[in-house]
């Protein structure tokens, strides 16, 4: 499969998905001037690993801000991996948030809430 | 302008000026609210909260507002008038900075067909609790689709969300068909 690795800037995030070597990863910030059109082939991806997907996958989220038309696509995203793991497959989210950032650690709480997804909130130091 | 006008024109900038003070307005900007200018002012504000050291949890919390404040104006703002020299997505936008509060304040024009819905909503927002935007938030995300602008109707729940205040808002008649919608958020700085 494709490899996607997109280098983030001051207002979209660093993706990678890279099934060989089992990295999923989006981090960094997130507000895109258009986020249905930056998102697509995010999950345009993720429908076509669906097909073939690895029998485990840990998806990591590490942003440090999202504004709220991109926690919408967030979602979409997570509902893939949900479909993914309801399925049959291994899914893992791991969420990370800076240690002092409340919101973004809630805001984890609140995508494990929604979706059905084994889900492991784990925070860092900036 | 004649020699005259040219003063009466300059006693009104330095009048402008002295409201500006006034009202501690840091940034005031009128126009078109794009994605380039929705950069450069968040930026800026960044990086002059960064210089005056204002903790990093208020710095976050402005980040947000002046985000969701700009982009609705970007996206919902409607044209008033000749399209020659006023455009949909355009408003006026501040950041006033206070002892004990930041504001973030925009107006813009809408169509008077808005303000019964827009009203209902932000009223309803601000009837909620914590616990109860939460709650709005999570299922306006589950079951709002986009629109076709890309906005999520999350912006002004979220605000109310990271400022912990009621948002204040305001419509102002401009003719038959559209008024002026005034709304302003305040993030304490006493995090």
């Amino acid at each position: 499969m494709e490899v996607i690795k997109i280098k983030g800037t001051d207002d979209t995030p660093t993706i990678i998905l890279d099934k060989n070597n089992g990295i999923f990863e989006i981090s960094g910030r997130s507000l895109p001037e258009d986020v249905s059109t930056f998102y697509e082939p995010i999950l345009n991806w993720l429908d076509d690993y669906q097909e073939e997907a690895n029998d485990k996958t840990a998806f990591a989220f590490k942003l440090v801000y999202f504004n709220t038309a991109s926690s919408k696509l967030i979602l979409d995203i997570l509902m893939k991996l949900e479909e993914m793991h309801e399925s049959g497959k291994e899914v893992l989210i791991k969420w990370f948030y800076p240690e002092d950032d409340e919101d973004m650690e809630e805001a984890g709480e609140e995508y494990a809430d929604i979706v059905d997804i084994p889900f492991e909130q784990i925070s860092y130091t900036l | 302008m004649d020699k005259s006008n040219v003063k009466g024109f300059l006693e009104f900038v330095y009048d402008f000026y002295r409201s500006m003070k006034a009202h501690e307005i840091t940034l005031v900007y009128e126009g078109e609210i794009t994605h380039q200018i929705t950069k450069a002012f968040t930026s800026l504000t960044e990086s002059n909260m960064a210089k005056e050291s204002e903790a990093n949890s208020v710095q976050k919390k402005v980040f947000h507002v002046m985000v969701e404040c700009l982009q609705n104006i970007s996206k919902h703002a409607d044209s008033f008038g000749s399209d020659d020299f006023l455009f949909a997505g355009r408003g006026i936008f501040m950041v006033s900075k206070g002892k004990n509060d930041y504001h973030v304040t925009t107006g813009n024009v809408i169509e008077n067909d808005k303000i019964e819905e827009l009203t209902k909503m932000l009223n309803q927002i601000n009837t909620l609790d914590k616990e109860g935007l939460k709650q709005l938030y999570k299922s306006q995300m589950k079951e709002g689709r986009l629109s076709e602008k890309g906005g999520a109707g999350l912006g002004f729940i979220d605000i109310a969300r990271k400022t912990g205040n009621k948002l204040e808002f305001y419509f102002l008649p401009i003719d038959e068909g559209s008024s002026f919608f005034l709304l302003t958020s305040s993030i304490s700085r006493n995090a």
